[in-house]
């Protein structure tokens, strides 16, 4: 080990910074710190902290099991700060559950029909992808935070002005 | 960073021109100097020489000296993200803005006290032909040992005669992934084996990798790596590289050390996701260079750079930055119109 520490940050512990304004309105920078838009929300909420055009990226707290989610597009997944299984279905006619010409996630309801792909478990700082066609559902023993790359969706929350520096 | 294969094949057609400046076609390549060794060369009326400290950049209206160091660093960027988004500033007067086709090269254009005092100067050129002398000069100017893409402490010193080079560093691609990172067929991840070491800063990051139990047939869909591990090998700082990709959303994860050797000005929002450790951003106007704002980045923070902005980070300790880029082709157009959003999100 060497003379360097590697801060990470955690939903259990993180420090937040912050926009000094010279001559601007810190709104412009819509600031925010995605440890402390996870503490306060619903488990697997996803909540937009970055959004440039029709995409986003979402942070939710993980914590116990997720509904199932599918894409008519890739979507990809990094856990921050702890350990996240996540399960796939390849669905057996994705086109009933999610319109092929959507875009962003949508919230299944119940367990969607179709073949087992199997699973992988994230630690920090891992990413998986989310494929198209497939749904997908997370689960954590331990509460931790996700980041999604996703599109603006009907799962998508936006509460800018409730996490945003003001 | 993903707009290097788009920003040289712009079309003669919808290429915005806010100046009206015509394309200038005169480049020069001259012989290697006596004394210094190293050649000099000219695009238009803009001249470029460097001695054993510093690079010179000659002008109608005047003279412009950087350090070489920053001078190469800054070079180094410009030419590998074909002359990015919007401005590249090599400091607060001398710099590069893109068209997506087509490039202006200015002396003092962003710099309110030089406009002020009509001291400034800017030219025109086709992207690709500016981009030819860009590369030219940083390969004769870089010498052996220095590496424009590293951090200070873990290269050589760029100072003295001509002394060699180091084309296999200033030649780099830039990493780009497909679909994501570690997937079959698409960009490997980075180990001891492949050449990519651990930074010294990062060594307590774990190199575990996730558990991957994908069912037979689903191998290429059921994938996952360590993206922190992959950042903590990186043997570049501020050079983001793409690990995902939705559509046109591309994550550009990066190391980043030292200072952002450019004052990057926007011309569309940018966002950066902190994802380790921590970073100081000065941001300025990017017309005119007056200070804007401070924004102090730890890990977990997002911020959106403005599109009317100039920034330059600062990252005492390596850290891990997520540059989240649209690269979608719409976008140069939306800004040519002037319907491109100067801020991402309005609350």
């Amino acid at each position: 080990m060497g003379q360097y520490t590697t801060d990470f940050g955690s939903i259990q512990s993180y420090k937040k910074g912050g926009v000094t304004a010279i001559d601007d309105d810190p709104k412009r920078y819509v600031f925010s710190n995605m440890f402390e838009v996870a503490s306060k929300s619903a488990p697997y909420d996803r909540v937009a902290v970055a959004k440039n055009f029709e995409y986003v990226i979402e942070s939710a707290k993980a914590e116990g099991e997720s509904a199932w989610f599918s894409a008519a597009h890739d979507e990809f997944v990094v856990s921050m700060d702890g350990k996240v299984r996540v399960d796939f279905i390849k669905l057996d006619d994705p086109d009933a559950l999610v319109d092929p010409e959507s875009e962003g996630a949508v919230k299944l309801a119940g367990t969607p029909d179709g073949t087992n792909m199997g699973y992988v478990v994230l630690g920090r700082g891992h990413m998986a992808m989310l494929p198209v066609g497939a749904a997908y559902r997370f689960s954590a023993a331990e509460t931790c935070t996700i980041i999604i790359q996703s599109i603006d969706g009907a799962v998508t929350q936006h509460k800018w002005a409730q996490f945003c520096q003001q | 960073m993903a707009m290097k294969e788009s920003a040289l094949a712009g079309t003669d057609q919808g290429i915005s021109n806010p100046r009206g400046l015509p394309i200038t076609g005169t480049f020069a390549v001259n012989p290697a100097d006596n004394i210094t060794g190293y050649k000099s060369f000219q695009a238009g009326s803009f001249k470029f020489h460097r001695d054993e400290y510093f690079c010179y950049v000659t002008t109608p209206s005047g003279v412009h000296v950087m350090p070489a160091d920053a001078f190469l660093r800054a070079l180094m960027r410009d030419v590998a993200w074909g002359f990015f988004y919007g401005t590249v500033n090599f400091d607060q007067v001398f710099g590069t803005t893109n068209y997506y086709g087509e490039v202006d090269m200015f002396l003092g254009a962003m710099n309110e006290a030089y406009t002020d005092a009509g001291r400034d100067f800017v030219e025109r050129f086709k992207a690709d032909k500016l981009m030819d002398v860009f590369k030219q000069m940083i390969s004769d100017w870089t010498n052996e040992g220095y590496d424009p893409f590293a951090a200070p402490m873990e290269t050589g010193v760029p100072w003295g005669i001509k002394n060699g080079d180091n084309d296999d560093a200033v030649s780099r691609e830039r990493v780009t992934a497909r679909r994501m990172v570690g997937l079959p067929g698409d960009t490997p991840v980075r180990t001891d084996a492949n050449g990519y070491p651990v930074n010294r800063m990062f060594a307590d990051v774990p190199q575990d990798q996730p558990e991957v139990h994908a069912e037979p047939g689903f191998e290429h869909e059921v994938s996952a790596f360590n993206l922190f591990a992959y950042l903590s090998r990186s043997d570049v700082t501020w050079n983001p590289s793409v690990c995902s990709v939705v559509k046109d959303s591309l994550f550009c994860p990066t190391s980043e050390e030292y200072i952002l050797p450019v004052e990057h000005g926007n011309d569309r929002c940018e966002w950066f996701i902190q994802l380790t450790d921590e970073i100081t951003w000065n941001v300025k106007d990017g017309l005119t260079g007056r200070p804007r704002a401070v924004i102090n980045m730890k890990a977990g923070d997002c911020c959106c750079m403005p599109a009317d902005i100039r920034h330059q980070g600062f990252s005492a300790k390596r850290s891990m930055l997520l540059v989240w880029e649209n690269g979608s082709p719409k976008v140069p157009e939306l800004i040519r119109q002037g319907l491109a959003p100067q801020v991402a999100v309005e609350f």
